[in-house]
């Protein structure tokens, strides 16, 4: 590699290259050579910087600073201010909300202070196409030490004590499980790593593929050392072509260098991987279903015992681990165990990543370590919520975990804890929602997704979610009765203790959550047949205030329906028989004289 | 490429070197030319590539070399200011490419300052 004196380390995660990252990385290249700098300058195309809501970004090293929005128009100017002459560029910086001065520093700004990098820790350091810049940054290291210096049974010891679980949702001892795999007897036994993330909102694990796919790889050979296993499958979505993509080049990159194959690193350990593409339903994130979808039948989940360390892919003994949870392992291995358990909470150790997404000023991706609280997530890192409005309440655990109202912010987060309030920490999707987001709403919306991706194997949840869709349908078109609640809440119970997998037994979470918070939404609904939060279109009525309107005309001119009359410059009106509620007038009006009651 | 060995990391590592500890910050040494206008039109540029070249050439791994605007003293341009871990910060002026080579040698790899090319040590209060 060339020695650059600067690199431009440029987002390449999804996000941002839909943002068209790749077009800037073109620009860039163009003025570089433009103004001769193309043996000093290199363009270093990274895996997610994590601050997703304002890509495509970039950070350029040494110096550390952040660049934002970049786009084509902004890259001359950008190559000769900074590059050739040295000037930071101030307009294409993060200026904090509510604050006029941009912070040049990454270090400096909110969103990255607060965050504390293992499993991401190479995310926007190296190129993940390199393994070179992977294996430089400690690289396969891990790897060595648990071949070189640890028997299998300190291997799986020392992911004991370190307290690492699961990260895919259930939060199951990920020691405790190798433990149980390597035990158990066949004589051929395999990992599979599930990045079939399926929560809507949630990119995670995407974002861990695209950044650094070698982690993986290094904790799945560590994985194999530990539990005897010969061979890994990767299970991945469909939708995640970028994610596909690195992993296959990493894969082959790592298989050239010996670390994974035949006699690797010459230590004698034959362990390969593979990858297995889902079609992307939410029933596959379960390991019984996933397994089954592997092995190319219906991803339906079945009875459990057997557990698939006794009887998984192919029949065989099989560890299954969430992306985030391999990704920790290496870390574990080399910086010890008590280095890890050092950080969390008494019963959840290390980090978690999160995917902080809705009404929110900085969303995007986060590590944080256990027990932060929501508040911090929510208003430190997340900068709080747009345009002045309050909170409300935040999800997590995506679309089957609770919603965690305002009274609550300051609870620290580990699994515990979100399980006492009525959530899961799933495996890291945080939705954030403020004052105009109707919580029935919500629970309707979140249900309707889980309707459709349950499988239909068991009748609960089949059935059951499906009435309970109807139920909360009825509801936001403002035909509640009397009744309802007790009638969602038992459902509830007979959805969550007769499904076999947790996609029934945690689909009523948003359900039980929002009547245990917010009950009184869903009492002015059924009662009142009012829509608090004004979004329920069957219980709202738009009308203008006489006082404020100045009868520019504006509603009247976007009104798709012509529903809208008066004369300019005198108050308009809303004719109820032809609005159909679509809120163009209210988005349109630049004197708030649109209510919505 | 072949098959490596457990050793063999460690030659990656140092390959890499380089590379990597720019993108760390950590870096024994810190030159920033100044590449203001003024910079620039007196040769700035040359001194730059000068640099660059001998970075290449000594092999250096934890070296950084960047740029910065103008230092406010156009009149005594090319300038550079070298910055060991640790260390004020020093500037040089009115450079040429053999200059730049002294004080590569002299200040850079073996941390004495060459004080008939600098005009300072220090940088102006910042705030």
């Amino acid at each position: 590699m060339k020695s650059y004196r600067t690199h431009i380390m440029l987002c390449a995660g999804t996000g941002c290259v839909s943002n068209g990252s790749f077009k800037v990385k073109d620009a860039l290249e163009r003025e570089i050579q433009k103004h001769g700098l193309q043996d000093e300058v290199g363009v270093v195309m990274t895996g997610c910087n994590g601050f997703c809501a304002q890509g495509p970004v970039a950070v350029i090293k040494p110096d550390e600073i952040f660049y934002q929005f970049l786009s084509v128009d902004d890259i001359p100017h950008l190559v000769e201010e900074h590059f050739l002459k040295g000037r930071p560029v101030e307009k294409l910086m993060y200026i904090p909300p509510s604050e006029k001065a941009p912070v040049p520093k990454m270090g400096d700004i909110g969103f990255f202070g607060k965050q504390r990098l293992i499993a991401l820790r190479n995310r926007g350091m190296i190129d993940p196409e390199v393994i070179d810049e992977y294996i430089a940054r400690g690289g396969y290291s891990a790897l060595v030490k648990a071949l070189t210096k640890m028997k299998p049974r300190q291997v799986i010891e020392e992911i004991k004590q370190s307290g690492l679980r699961g990260r895919g949702g259930a939060g199951f001892p990920t020691g405790r499980k190798w433990e149980l795999v390597a035990a158990a007897k066949g004589d051929k036994k395999y990992l599979v790593c599930n990045a079939d993330e399926g929560d809507p909102g949630a990119f995670m694990d995407r974002s861990i593929i695209e950044s650094d796919p070698h982690s993986i790889l290094e904790g799945m050979v560590i994985g194999a050392r530990a539990t005897g296993a010969s061979h890994g499958y990767v299970y991945i979505r469909h939708e995640y072509p970028l994610a596909h993509k690195r992993l296959i080049k990493a894969i082959a990159q790592a298989r050239e260098y010996g670390l994974l194959g035949k006699d690797i690193l010459g230590e004698g350990l034959d362990f390969d991987i593979s990858i297995q593409q889902g079609a992307g339903a939410f029933v596959c994130g379960e390991e019984t279903s996933l397994i089954a979808s592997l092995q190319g039948d219906a991803p339906e989940p079945r009875v459990r015992p057997p557990f698939p360390a006794e009887h998984g892919v192919w029949g065989a003994p099989t560890n299954i681990n969430n992306v985030e949870t391999w990704a920790n392992v290496p870390e574990i291995i080399n910086k010890g165990a008590k280095w890890f358990a050092g950080i969390g909470t008494e019963t959840s150790k290390g980090t978690k990543v999160f995917s902080v997404v809705g009404k929110v000023e900085n969303t995007g991706l986060v590590e944080v370590p256990m027990g932060i609280t929501l508040k911090e997530i929510v208003f430190d890192i997340g900068g709080g919520i747009p345009k002045g409005k309050k909170f409300k309440a935040v999800q997590t655990g995506g679309p089957s975990g609770g919603c965690i109202p305002a009274s609550l912010l300051d609870l620290p987060i580990d699994y515990e804890k979100l399980a006492e309030v009525g959530s899961i920490m799933g495996s890291g999707g945080l939705i954030v929602m403020d004052e105009d987001t109707c919580m029935v709403d919500v629970a309707r919306y979140f249900l309707e997704f889980l309707k459709d991706e349950s499988c239909g194997k068991c009748t609960a949840c089949r059935e059951g979610i499906d009435v309970m869709h109807g139920i909360l349908e009825r509801i936001c078109q403002g035909n509640g009765k009397e009744g309802d609640i007790e009638m969602l809440q038992e459902l509830s119970e007979a959805v969550k203790d007769s499904s076999l997998c947790a996609l029934g037994g945690t689909a009523p979470n948003p359900v039980l959550s929002t009547i245990q918070y917010f009950r009184d939404e869903y009492e002015s609904h059924i009662k009142e047949k009012k829509c608090p939060a004004g979004v329920c279109k069957a219980l709202i009525t738009y009308t203008i205030d006489p006082e404020a309107c100045k009868g520019c005309r504006l509603c009247a001119k976007n009104c798709p329906q012509d529903a809208i009359t008066g004369e300019a410059k005198e108050p308009h009106i809303i004719d109820q028989d032809k609005c159909i509620k679509c809120g163009v007038c209210f988005d349109a009006c630049k004197f708030d004289a649109v209510l919505v009651k | 490429m072949s098959k490596i060995k457990p050793q063999d990391l460690e030659k990656i590592r140092v390959r890499m070197a380089r590379t990597m500890s720019l993108r760390d910050g950590d870096a024994q040494a810190k030159i920033t030319v100044h590449m203001g206008t003024c910079g620039i039109a007196a040769g700035a540029r040359k001194i730059m590539s000068a640099l660059l070249a001998i970075v290449e050439e000594k092999d250096t791994k934890d070296i950084v070399v960047t740029t910065s605007g103008c230092a406010g003293l156009c009149s005594r341009e090319p300038m550079m200011t070298v910055e060991l871990k640790g260390q004020a910060p020093v500037k040089y002026i009115e450079l040429d490419e053999e200059k730049t080579k002294k004080i590569f040698s002299d200040h850079v790899l073996s941390g004495k300052v060459v004080k008939e090319y600098a005009l300072a040590i220090g940088s102006e209060r910042v705030g």
